[in-house]
């Protein structure tokens, strides 16, 4: 079924570009596969590598190169300039954390190459530093905040908020009060990397907060949920859907039950592409896709139909042909904005157990057709 | 002075090393000239390093402090330069700039401020101490470059173009190189001038007799502190160079893996050698670019061929081509 | 409320210092015997926190999980001696350092190759779940207060080890003259072995009852090895009483100035910057303690009886 679509979307697209070949297209994949934050890295791969499989015959000219930047932005820059000078890729993918995009994507496409975000989404690179061939299949970093502090309002008048002492975790509670206009019960930055949260939790325990708004990626959330679930404080949590996505919720346990938390997708969203999204995915790898699987897999089917389109040696019959998006997202519609940051529906989730399987299911919508706040500071039109 | 077989070695790994990219080139695989512009800064912060432990026996586990200032010094003039507001200290102002020269200046000197500090701070202490408190400093430095948010935190500052040098074009990757190669150069004869010289015999004698040296009127706290000063100044200088390869600079250039790294390459290439870090830089580059380009494992590997080097090859890679144990 | 809230953090602090003791313990006692600087610790403590939650998957109990812990942690750590340590004894501090951060390298990865790169499961055990009342009002949670008991009972067990049994007089041997023990006829390599393996499992317990309030995740003890360090330091190295003083301290310190140097700040500026700036010199504070300590005491709080 899936394939059939693909096929007929190829013949519709070679038939109305006609010229277009099936040029071969270079890709470089740097993510995280070694260290702390490898689970991450490694379903951004899967996911990337599954849209390739799923998408057959016309994937057949896609080359991966992948290579492992041990979180280490140096790292990441070095094999960037490698893939670029030596294996000669026309596109970069991959990088999971904001640091290392912001390392790897100016000299990028400073050299003429694209790159195509699957999870990193500076304010930077959305704002005054965009570029005409960088494209993000992901989110602006703030995204997912601003659409928790949306939903804060339906039923909160005085939230805690609390992220680390980092760009992304001070972004993050911007994004938030962009959009909150309940009361702050306090406002909290913890160190990178903290384990152990229980001053923190006291603070919260005093406040007199009616919800807790939380960003803490991977190890941290993990610490912190556990801790909180036994301080005893009942304050309801919510946050963006990092925190609470699928390769951290088995490690958080049922102490992430109920928490509502803020994704442009989650595995129950009803449509085909999803669908068939989760039922390859689990079937080649025996487990359930994480939101970075998700935008990594839509990063690779953008890819396989912008090539499908235009070639790559053409840099701005390819840039068009990606900036039109024409593949079936698993999050259903899915549009660039002139920053080429994705114009999509966020949605909220609530952590549930399907057997003894924790996992998000949504529960409304937070944002239909949501912007980032900083397209109005990116020159491209 | 004759020239000793280690003197020989020495030459020879600096030869090659400039072999590389120029082999590079002519092979057709330009991306080995960033390799080998790599090895030359690696080179250079490890000589650094290699003054106070090498010379002064002061095993220092924070030289990311130094390394690092110096990188954030590159950045931070870089960005100003590019955005032309001054650098704002309160009672006066620093315009900002893209001239390599000037950075180095300023990044020498708060390489060596810096190691004012630490040093007078931490050469009260030695041993097992000296070690802890100068990984100590150093996580105190990259808790703050991580949490300040004025340059980009943990987010890192990106240099939008490479520094200039007056008379080069800098973007070409085979100057950049042999800019770099040519301050290593420059850094191996202070080093080898440092050793031979009365102040480097001084410093010499209190890593194999502290009170010997007292009785004769030393005082091996200052001589200590100087050789410390001008370790952190060669490494800051390797920094800046450092952040123009990359065109970024981030808190993990003052990580203590970073400092961990910079002892590996000592140990690689042979304690105390002149040309041991150049061929630790060399052997370590190649090492993570070959087995990284292999297996996701690569750290394992190269942790057992660490171990093993400790364990079994004491002299490191000149001393296995020099084939006798350093004395001493 | 406020003086409730000020119980309860000095009750963090004391937990954070107690665990750090456990894993500082262990560090100074291989220090104090054997002379050296071991920086794999963090990694027994990874061994022991991964042990733990792969028995407690396995056998639904946390107890056979904390068994667990001890046993792979002393056992690696024996393992390590006997294959690698051993032969650094007599070398100087700066190939032990090396060898150490080889280990750690080798230690992480091989960890990962054998349970994967997502983060394991661990919970508090059914029995310590829930939280108890605080004067003023306050309530604190059970499994944090047990850690406090059992890193009581520990430095205590371990006080009476070392005054008290054969074993400890060999340590105290071993510590004040490395040769005249050996030439006393104490089978020296069994006592080093024994020693080291004692310090692992030690790392090992507090990395299996951390586990259970953190995440199980590769590199999880390279924060906590850096935090011990500090603790030794201040405390002197070598010296039991000074890990225990220099962890309390350093417990209290960070959680404290987390606490309280963000309010400190919101006196003068608004709280979001107050946040920020707070944040940022809490996160170096306790190497400014350290720092002053060893102006002051270039030996430590402590210094063991020979330097």
């Amino acid at each position: 079924m899936r394939k059939l679509i693909a096929a007929s979307v190829l013949a519709l697209a070679t038939g109305v570009s006609g010229g277009a070949s099936a040029e071969p297209v270079k890709v470089g994949l740097i993510t995280t596969l070694s260290g702390g934050g490898a689970g991450l890295g490694i379903d951004a791969r899967d996911g990337f590598l599954l849209a390739l499989k799923n998408a057959g015959d016309a994937a057949a000219e896609i080359e991966v190169v992948t290579e492992d930047d041990g979180q280490k932005p140096e790292l990441a820059v070095q094999i960037a300039d490698k893939m670029i000078q030596s294996d000669q890729v026309d596109i970069l993918t991959g990088i999971i954390w904001s640091n290392l995009a912001m390392a790897v994507v100016p000299g990028a496409v400073a050299q003429g190459k694209f790159y195509i975000s699957v999870n990193a989404g500076p304010s930077a690179l959305a704002g005054s530093q965009c570029n005409e061939n960088y494209f993000n299949v992901a989110y602006q970093n703030d995204n997912f905040h601003e659409a928790m502090g949306q939903y804060a309002n339906e039923t909160y008048r005085k939230t805690f908020i609390m992220a680390p002492n980092y760009p992304a975790g001070t972004d993050s509670l911007t994004g938030f009060k962009r959009y909150y206009k309940g009361e702050l019960a306090g406002e909290i930055y913890t160190q990178v990397g903290q384990t152990d949260y229980a001053a923190e939790i006291a603070q919260i325990r005093a406040s007199g907060a009616d919800s807790l708004f939380i960003f803490l990626p991977g190890g941290m959330g993990i610490a912190f949920m556990k801790q909180y679930a036994q301080s005893g404080v009942d304050i309801p949590v919510i946050g963006p859907g990092f925190s609470f996505s699928q390769d951290v919720l088995p490690a958080i346990g049922d102490a992430a039950l109920g928490v509502k938390n803020s994704a442009s997708w989650a595995k129950d969203l009803d449509n085909d592409a999803s669908r068939t999204f989760v039922e390859t995915f689990q079937a080649e790898y025996g487990r359930l896709p994480s939101i970075y699987a998700a935008q990594a897999y839509d990063t690779g089917n953008l890819i396989v139909s912008a090539a499908a389109r235009a070639s790559v040696k053409d840099a701005a019959a390819f840039r068009a042909a990606l900036k039109e998006a024409g593949f079936d997202s698993v999050r259903g519609k899915f549009s660039f904005n002139t920053n080429n940051h994705p114009i999509q529906d966020i949605y909220v989730r609530e952590v549930v157990k399907e057997g003894d399987v924790l996992t998000n299911k949504i529960i409304g919508t937070a944002f239909t057709d949501h912007k980032d706040a900083y397209a109005e500071q990116c020159p491209l039109k | 002075m004759t020239i000793s077989r280690e003197t020989a070695v020495g030459i020879g790994l600096v030869l090659i090393l400039l072999a590389i990219p120029y082999a590079a080139i002519e092979l057709g695989k330009p991306f080995y000239v960033t390799l080998a512009t790599r090895m030359a800064i690696l080179a250079l912060a490890a000589v650094g390093l290699n003054l106070a432990l090498g010379l002064g026996g002061l095993v220092s586990f924070g030289h990311a402090a130094f390394f690092g200032i110096g990188g954030y010094a590159a950045g931070i003039l870089a960005s100003h330069g590019f955005s032309g507001q001054p650098l704002d200290f309160g009672l006066f102002s620093l315009p900002g700039t893209t001239m390599m020269p000037a950075i180095w200046v300023v990044a020498v000197a708060a390489g060596g401020l810096l190691a004012a500090v630490i040093g007078a701070i931490s050469l009260r202490t030695s041993g097992v101490y000296f070690i802890m408190i100068t990984l100590a400093f150093a996580q105190m430095t990259y808790y703050f470059a991580i949490s300040w948010p004025a340059y980009g935190g943990e987010d890192g500052l990106s240099i939008t173009l490479r520094n200039a040098f007056p008379g080069v074009n800098t973007l070409v990757p085979i100057n950049f190189f042999l800019i770099c190669y040519g301050l290593l150069a420059a850094a191996l004869v202070l080093f080898a001038l440092t050793r031979d010289s009365r102040f480097g015999a001084a410093l010499q004698a209190a890593r194999q007799n502290e009170v010997r040296v007292a009785t004769v009127g030393i005082a091996p706290y200052r001589i200590r502190l100087a050789a410390f000063v001008i370790s952190g100044m060669v490494t800051a200088l390797a920094g800046a160079l450092y952040a123009d390869l990359n065109r970024f600079v981030s808190p993990s250039m003052l990580s203590w893996h970073m400092s961990g790294e910079l002892i590996v390459l000592i140990i690689l290439g042979g304690v105390g050698r002149l040309a041991g870090p150049v061929a630790g830089a060399m052997l370590f580059v190649l090492f993570e670019f070959l087995l990284g380009g292999l297996t996701e494992r690569w750290q394992f590997f190269l942790g057992l061929a660490l171990l093993g080097v400790v364990l079994f090859a004491r002299g490191g890679l000149v001393g296995l081509l020099v084939g006798r144990p350093r004395h001493g | 409320m406020q003086t409730a809230l000020f119980i309860e953090q000095m009750l963090n602090g004391l937990q954070l210092g107690v665990m750090l003791f456990l894993m500082a313990a262990g560090l100074t006692l291989i220090f104090g015997v054997m002379g050296l600087i071991n920086l794999a610790h963090g990694s027994l403590y990874m061994v022991g926190a991964f042990a733990c939650a792969s028995a407690a998957a396995a056998t639904g109990s946390f107890w056979a999980g904390l068994a667990a812990s001890l046993a792979a942690a002393a056992a690696a750590g024996a393992i390590v001696e006997i294959l690698v340590i051993r032969r650094l004894y007599r070398r100087d501090h700066l190939d032990q350092v090396l060898a150490t951060f080889a280990l750690i390298l080798i230690f992480s990865e091989g960890t990962r190759w054998l349970f994967g790169s997502f983060p394991l499961y661990l919970d508090i055990p059914p029995l310590l779940q829930g939280t108890v009342s605080l004067p003023g009002g306050s309530r604190y949670q059970l499994y944090r207060l047990a850690i406090i008991g059992v890193g009581i009972a520990v430095a205590v067990a371990l006080f009476l080890l070392i005054a008290k049994t054969r074993l400890g007089m060999r340590i105290r041997a071993g510590e004040s003259d490395r040769e005249m023990i050996g030439a006393l006829g104490v089978d020296i390599r069994t006592l080093y072995t024994l020693v080291f393996a004692l310090g692992a499992a030690l790392a090992g317990l507090a990395g299996a009852l951390v586990g259970a309030l953190q995440s199980v995740q590769v590199g999880m003890g390279e924060p906590v090895l850096i935090l011990a360090f500090v603790v030794i330091v201040i405390g002197g190295i070598g010296s039991i009483k000074g890990a225990l003083v220099g962890a309390v301290i350093v417990g209290v310190t960070d959680t404290m100035g987390r606490f309280l140097l963000p309010q400190l700040f919101g006196l003068l500026m608004p709280p979001s910057q107050a946040g920020l700036v707070g944040g940022a010199l809490a996160s170096m504070l306790i190497y400014i303690v350290m720092a002053v300590v060893l102006a002051v005491k270039p030996q430590g709080l402590f210094p063991a009886a020979k330097g």
